[in-house]
């Protein structure tokens, strides 16, 4: 199994490199961008085929290690 | 009194911080391996220093959080005992969650070093209390990620418990309210941004740093 984290920061931090993305798109035209926010993809290789006990699992990761709780949030996705 | 420097891959500032403890105390502090899962007996101060271990991968000090020797220092830490980060060592005080916030990229994205000018807020803690009627610092900063950050209930209540120590003259990096140094509730545990071990000796370019350590260290 695989499982797929993202972790990105909680609404209300400000995220200083999504601004400097934000600002490099507006600067080559794509005016659309009113907002950038940047965050990580973590993929995890994973033994075993029960999907819910893995999903556990890696919350319990995330919690302890993937994430930073007083300044990120994640989602799992298990395949 | 026996102090410790706990050394990860990636520290760079132990030697410093291993010169300016010796310098006050007369005495060589332990150098410790992460992969120690105990402190040398006796230990009484132990010291994080500045770096970037495990190459700030995933989140800056979030890695040397969770290596072998630190519940060994947050056990430590919970008897009482004094507990100094600084920079990367403050980074992995808040990933162990030792200490309240976190600390971000910079807001200016870039690595500042510079001599910063430095405000005591709290003179009156086991770190500072050798600095007298000493108000405002200056001392060196060199790092990427210092941008203090909790959210603003935190900072309201380690403001009002007297648990930020440090506040910067000029922000470098975008902390929230000027934040440089914070320490824990009971008092014991400090963590900050600028490098004290940096500002010791004359050659340094100055020693507003070595009344920290004389604070902690207790030296005539």
């Amino acid at each position: 199994m695989k499982a797929k984290i993202h972790v990105y920061l909680k609404p209300g931090v400000l995220d200083p490199q999504g601004a400097a993305v934000a600002g490099a798109l507006h600067n080559m035209g794509y005016e659309e961008v009113t907002a950038a926010r940047q965050g990580k993809l973590i993929e995890l290789d994973l033994t075993g085929d029960d999907a819910d006990a893995a999903k556990a699992r890696v919350d319990e990761m995330c919690q302890k290690l993937l994430s930073n709780p007083v300044i990120e949030s994640y989602s799992i996705e298990i395949a | 009194m026996k102090s410790a420097v706990i050394v990860f891959p990636g520290s760079n500032c132990d030697r410093d911080a291993h010169d300016a403890i010796e310098r006050v105390t007369g005495e060589k502090p332990a150098m410790v391996w992460h992969q120690e899962s105990e402190l040398p007996e006796g230990t009484e101060f132990v010291m994080i220093p500045g770096g970037f271990s495990y190459g700030d991968y995933l989140r800056c000090g979030a890695m040397a959080s969770r290596s072998a020797i630190l519940p060994a220092v947050v056990a430590h830490a919970a008897t009482g005992a004094p507990v100094l980060g600084v920079c990367n060592g403050f980074q992995i005080l808040t990933e162990s969650g030792l200490l309240p916030g976190a600390l971000m990229r910079n807001a200016g994205l870039t690595f500042v070093c510079e001599k910063a000018p430095l405000k005591i807020d709290n003179g009156n803690t086991r770190f500072t209390s050798r600095y007298g009627s000493t108000s405002e610092l200056i001392i060196p900063i060199a790092h990427h990620d210092g941008n203090y950050f909790a959210d603003a209930e935190t900072l309201d209540r380690i403001e009002g418990e007297g648990q930020v120590v440090f506040r910067y003259g000029n922000n470098p990096n975008g902390s929230q309210r000027d934040i440089a140094g914070v320490m824990n509730e009971q008092g014991n545990v400090l963590g900050m941004m600028p490098h004290p071990e940096r500002a010791v000796d004359e050659k340094h370019g100055g020693t507003d740093g070595l009344a920290l350590f004389e604070s902690l260290l207790g030296s005539a």
